[in-house]
């Protein structure tokens, strides 16, 4: 079996409250990948659909999608591992084509949100958690990520500056993303000022501006066989590694607070499939839905020791200019996190990159590029590493 | 025949807001009501969880019986929510954590009663049966 490719990656903009139905926001993203790829609905063999479930009213979505896109009668199923939803559909993608059963696999992300209230919303995003055990204390996303934040400030010095740095960086990067949903610049200063709704708490430590918001949005990914690669594709992005990896759902099922398991051992296991080290990353995107989360990330990646992450950022050493660029798209804090379609939108990002077609945010000639997605609070972890000819 | 079968759904008094009604573990509803906050053991192997469970995913044993959660635990990490999801906004604001028994942990809130400036990360605290409005229970780390 020979090597498998991504070659078409598209995204919608990702905004507050899409106007427009499930179906027509999802033909966004696919529209710029087939485009991208320079292929038709007819070259797919197959579709995977990736989304978290509870925000639409319309049950079993792949098969309402593959109609509107053109992609029956081709077989089409559903995904579904949270926040990290498309990164697991890529996971799947590559088994489908290196088993030779397809030759040619859209992976199709999305999450329109604002079908729901923000605060309905926040309580599925909990119910993402051990409903029996831990969602009567009446918990949610930022409240875990707090917990991790506290324990990670605690052990190891890390301070509230150091995580307001993570959202500066991004603010830096998402004002010059026109497909981001935040867009406005953001200073350290913010975060001290009472008055500034940056710096109001919403779980301690954590603050408005350590969290990214929800968003509505749509990511693809076109997966190929190399020989299907080389007949479309003149840049084509090899997927070199796939970590993978689950942990507890109860936080009493934990050992580790100051980092995620599971983000962890999906890297161990994504490295040693590529061959690489955590040095030889050139450009990174992770999945800071918090500050803090891009912080663990850090050094669960291995760019950084544990209890060091804090020194990266200090020194702008995640910067375009850096040793490991990372978000440098804007990550989720500034683009919004639709959850479904965030994993496809942070592999859209590398690919870019790998490509050097990223534009503004291009990084100097990147060779081999991870991409870290995260379900839950560390429920799952994904990490994929990507390289170029 | 065309008896209505009765439901066990004792689950539903705990917390605040209970999105589980049914589970073979309901008399842990009975232990609090009783002043206990209960673990379980696997009779087959020994292995003891917290959460309770019916079945033991080390030995496959389904035979458990139930141990009470005494003494104190360290408290390993916590935050304060400032907003709630919907259902527990009356609530706010109130603090989650995570108590280390060594054996198992525990996850938990803290209790109301407990000033802020007195939460640190590893002192000890108790577990503790705590009542609701509306005749919920669940279970709340005090100070020692």
């Amino acid at each position: 079996m020979g090597k498998v490719a991504i070659i078409g990656v598209g995204q919608s903009r990702f905004v507050r409250s899409y106007p427009g139905a499930i179906r027509e926001l999802v033909f966004e993203g696919f529209k710029e990948a087939v485009t991208d790829a320079g292929i038709t609905s007819k070259d797919i063999g197959a579709s995977v659909v990736c989304s978290a479930p509870e925000y639409d009213k319309q049950r079993s979505p792949a098969g309402v999608f593959a109609e509107y896109l053109g992609l029956n009668p081709q077989p089409t199923f559903y995904v579904e591992s949270l926040c990290s939803s498309s990164s697991m559909g890529l996971r799947l993608a590559y088994s489908l084509v290196k088993s030779g059963l397809h030759d040619v696999i859209a992976v199709l992300g999305f999450q329109k949100m604002s079908e729901i209230s923000s605060s309905e919303s926040q309580e599925r995003m909990g119910r993402g958690a051990d409903i029996q055990w831990e969602s009567p204390f009446g918990t949610m996303m930022p409240a875990y990520y707090a917990m991790h934040a506290q324990a990670h400030m605690d052990r190891y010095g890390t301070t509230l500056d150091d995580l307001a740095l993570i959202r500066v960086k991004a603010a830096t990067y998402g004002q010059i993303n026109d497909r981001a949903v935040y867009r406005k610049p953001v200073t350290a200063d913010m975060f001290t000022d009472p008055d500034h709704i940056m710096s109001k708490p919403v779980s301690s430590p954590l603050r408005v501006g350590d969290c990214c918001a929800n968003a509505d949005g749509s990511s693809c990914i076109i997966v190929a066989s190399e020989e299907k690669a080389r007949a479309f594709c003149k840049k084509p992005v090899w997927i070199l590694g796939l970590g993978a990896a689950s942990a507890s759902v109860n936080l009493a099922g934990r050992d580790l607070f100051t980092g995620l398991a599971a983000a962890k051992q999906a890297a161990d296991q994504a490295y040693q499939m590529a061959g690489v080290t955590p040095a030889d990353i050139d450009v990174a995107e992770v999945h800071d839905c918090f500050t803090i989360a891009e912080m663990m990330a850090y050094e669960n990646l291995g760019f950084a020791e544990p209890g060091q992450g804090p020194e990266l950022i200090r020194n702008k050493e995640t910067y375009k200019e850096g040793r490991i660029p990372v978000n440098v798209d804007g990550g989720l804090l500034s683009k919004g996190h639709p959850i479904g379609a965030t994993g496809g939108s942070q592999i859209r990002t590398i690919v870019l990159q790998l490509r050097d077609e990223a534009g503004d945010i291009q990084v100097k000639d990147p060779r081999i590029a991870l991409v870290h997605n995260i379900g839950g609070v560390g429920l799952y972890g994904n990490v994929t590493i990507l390289g170029r000819e | 025949m065309g008896k209505k079968k009765e439901i066990d759904d004792r689950f539903k008094k705990f917390g605040t807001v209970s999105f589980t009604s049914t589970t073979k573990v309901n008399d842990f509803i009975d232990h609090l009501e009783s002043d206990q906050v209960m673990g379980s053991r696997c009779k087959s192997c020994n292995q003891k969880y917290f959460p309770p469970r019916a079945d033991c995913h080390a030995c496959f044993s389904s035979d458990m019986e139930w141990f009470e959660i005494t003494g104190t635990g360290k408290l390993i990490t916590y935050s304060k929510l400032a907003f709630a999801p919907v259902g527990f906004q009356d609530d706010v604001p109130y603090s989650i954590a995570v108590l280390d028994y060594g054996e198992f942990k525990v996850f938990g809130r803290i209790a109301a009663e407990m000033a802020d400036e007195e939460v640190k990360i590893g002192i000890p605290m108790k577990t503790i049966v705590n009542r609701l409005p509306n005749n919920q229970m669940n279970f709340v780390f005090q100070k020692v």
